[in-house]
């Protein structure tokens, strides 16, 4: 079967800027896939490209863009209107920016569905109302009658969680859902996602740069580094044994109680991402490698180190256990 | 030897309006905290949104007037002192870097501003400080030329450090300071700290809702709930052995990279603290999973337990 979400050399660009440099990777049906890496790495805009939602200026290409055997490069604004928010919807970081303040939660919930299902305004509210109980919010009855200002940042986020499945999506976008979060209520929101994910076969693009995250909820891990994915790889294999130079640096950035000895220095990588202008050939990452060398300003291979495994990076698979980091 | 910081029965209390008609409300923000804090070592303190931890900070910082307690700064009465006094010895690093840093100067002038307040100083004096800090946080003399936005992120919080450490203090108050870096640069400041504060001997109290960057900085971790502390133990004693339901809560919900093991399941259901509307007994009981009947109308007291571990529950 082909995957839900398959994207080939993804390119996006504001002006002179590129922001997402052919970065390819597919979302199977039923998993969880992650798009991990750090601020600036272009997981965001790469989120917004698939849905159309990029800021003016945003130029997007690509190889393929098929979502469910459907050409997302060829739909018009109208059309692409049509599948956003119904077979394909998106929750962001900061619930209460993306909740209008002036409307109810109800109000809010039921437009999703009027406008994509039609139906009454009363069924569509008992519909926001059952929702609303399988995110786990209780009293669904008084939360609709609500404003957003009125809910702490979880309910918040649970609300956005509920309308964003008021259509029975195939595919749900998360982009950083429980950063603006504390950790108690992150885990709760993410146990939800993961009951939503088994318990209605949905798909899950989860954008985040928490390595915990991606280890406890992913199933399969796309790596960004400067606009490219330079590693892919089933979870668990990719905490066993990462690729690229990159991914093991943020892996050895991570504070893990218990493991990482106190009182030694965390592993920590030298420079910033650099400025990345039209003409850029090569690594990206090869200005903070510390085993960059001159082919690396050249073009790189992907190169495969298991199944569903590969890296963007001139090293062979093995050279990790040959040079302890 | 003195404690850097010795605060006893600090209390601090907030009215807040809600609405035009309604009756004022009180939120008590800090309520009874007593601790020390030994010098050259670091505590850390973890808590939800809300409960607390920055007023604490804020109150050590003498920025805020406590309702009730007193805060001793390495033996003296913080209120006794006056700013510049203050400043040589207690100085903070918040969490956005971008917000504390003013826009419109450059980063020299910026980190040599606490030393001009001061008067005391040449100007040749500034200079030769502000390049040697600079230097001491890995900052370049051209990144001194520099005006905040031209640097990044963890550039900026090096810059905040280097202000804080400029009037060479025996005491930092760090509130947040890697929550709005990524991870390898949180990495390279928290290194940056460890390494300043064993060479300049300094103390920190460091405030973050990130248990395992507590784990990995402090000495002994302080855990806080609406306005308390309701476990205080050695760093190592706590994560090996959390007696409170609400530590033990906190260090399930830490998702560790570890794959395959899921997101836990850690039951403090939904009802979130609220600062303005405390529960009668124990504070933590609507969320407890554990809770009896007396933890519902008796308030726990503090039981010391090991040499400087204490715990606020009736069943630990």
């Amino acid at each position: 079967m082909s995957a839900l979400l398959d994207v080939e050399e993804l390119q996006v660009t504001f002006g002179r800027t590129a922001a997402v440099r052919g970065a390819s990777f597919r979302v199977e049906r039923g998993e969880t896939h992650c798009l991990v890496g750090e601020s600036g790495c272009g997981k965001s805009v790469t989120a917004l490209a698939v849905m159309s939602l990029l800021a003016r200026g945003g130029q997007r290409s690509a190889k393929r863009m098929r979502f469910a055997g459907t050409d997302l490069t060829s739909l018009s604004d109208r059309e692409m209107a049509r599948l956003r928010g119904n077979r394909m919807a998106m929750i962001f970081q900061e619930p209460m920016t993306s909740l209008n303040p002036a409307f109810t939660i109800g109000s809010q919930m039921a437009e999703v569905m009027t406008r994509h299902k039609g139906g009454s305004r009363a069924a569509a509210l008992d519909r926001a109302a059952e929702l609303m109980g399988r995110v786990g919010i209780t009293a669904p009855g008084m939360r609709l009658g609500q404003f957003p200002h009125q809910l702490s940042g979880g309910l918040r986020q649970r609300v956005m969680i509920a309308m964003a499945l008021m259509c029975d999506p195939e595919l749900l976008i998360a982009d950083e859902p429980t950063t603006a979060l504390d950790v108690t209520v992150q885990a709760q929101i993410l146990r939800l996602l993961a009951n939503l994910k088994r318990e209605l076969g949905l798909s899950i693009l989860l954008i985040t740069h928490d390595l915990g995250i991606v280890a406890r909820v992913a199933d399969h891990v796309s790596v960004m580094y400067a606009g490219e994915v330079v590693e892919r790889a089933p979870t668990a294999e990719l905490f066993r044994a990462p690729q690229h130079p990159y991914t093991r640096g943020l892996l050895s950035c991570v504070p893990v109680p218990g493991r990482v000895q106190r009182d030694r220095p965390l592993g920590s990588i030298p420079g910033v991402v650099p400025a990345i202008g039209p003409g850029f050939a090569g690594c990206a990452f090869r200005s903070r490698c510390a085993h960059a060398d001159e082919t690396c300003a050249r073009a790189i291979p992907r190169r495969q180190a298991g199944d569903a495994h590969d890296y963007l990076c001139r090293l062979e698979p093995d050279w990790a256990e040959l040079q302890p980091a | 030897m003195t404690a850097a910081i010795e605060v006893e029965n600090l209390r601090c209390e907030f009215r807040v309006h809600t609405g035009l008609m309604s009756a004022e409300k009180r939120v008590v923000a800090v309520d009874d905290v007593t601790f020390s804090v030994p010098a050259g070592s670091v505590l850390g303190i973890v808590g939800e949104s809300g409960c607390g931890k920055s007023t604490l900070a804020r109150l050590i910082l003498g920025l805020l007037k406590p309702t009730a307690g007193t805060v001793l700064v390495d033996g003296k009465r913080l209120f006794d002192l006056d700013r510049k006094a203050r400043a040589r010895l207690i100085q903070p690093v918040f969490q956005d870097p971008f917000a504390s840093l003013n826009p419109r100067r450059r980063i020299k002038d910026i980190v040599a501003l606490p030393l001009a307040a001061q008067g005391t100083f040449s100007r040749g004096e500034i200079e030769r400080r502000v390049g040697g800090i600079l230097e001491r946080v890995g900052l370049s003399a051209a990144m001194g030329e520099r005006m905040p936005a031209q640097l990044s992120g963890g550039q900026r919080q090096r810059a905040a450090i280097a202000r804080a450490l400029v009037l060479e203090p025996r005491i930092v108050i760090c509130d947040e300071p890697t929550s709005a870096l990524d991870v390898s640069v949180q990495a390279q400041i928290l290194n940056l700290l460890a390494d300043l504060r064993r060479d300049l001997g300094l103390t920190y109290l460091f405030i973050s809702h990130n248990l395992a960057v507590v784990e990995h900085v402090a000495s002994e971790v302080a855990v806080m709930y609406l306005g308390r502390f309701v476990e205080r133990n050695e760093t190592d004693a706590l994560f090996r052995k959390p007696r409170h339901p609400y530590t033990q809560a906190l260090l399930e919900s830490v998702l560790t990279p570890e794959p395959g093991k899921g997101v836990p399941d850690i039951g403090l259901g939904d009802a979130m603290p609220d600062p303005s509307n405390i529960p009668p007994g124990c504070r933590f009981n609507p969320r407890c999973r554990i809770a009896v009947e007396r933890c519902r109308h008796e308030a726990p007291k503090p039981v010391v337990r090991a040499p400087r571990g204490m715990v606020e529950c009736h069943l630990a």
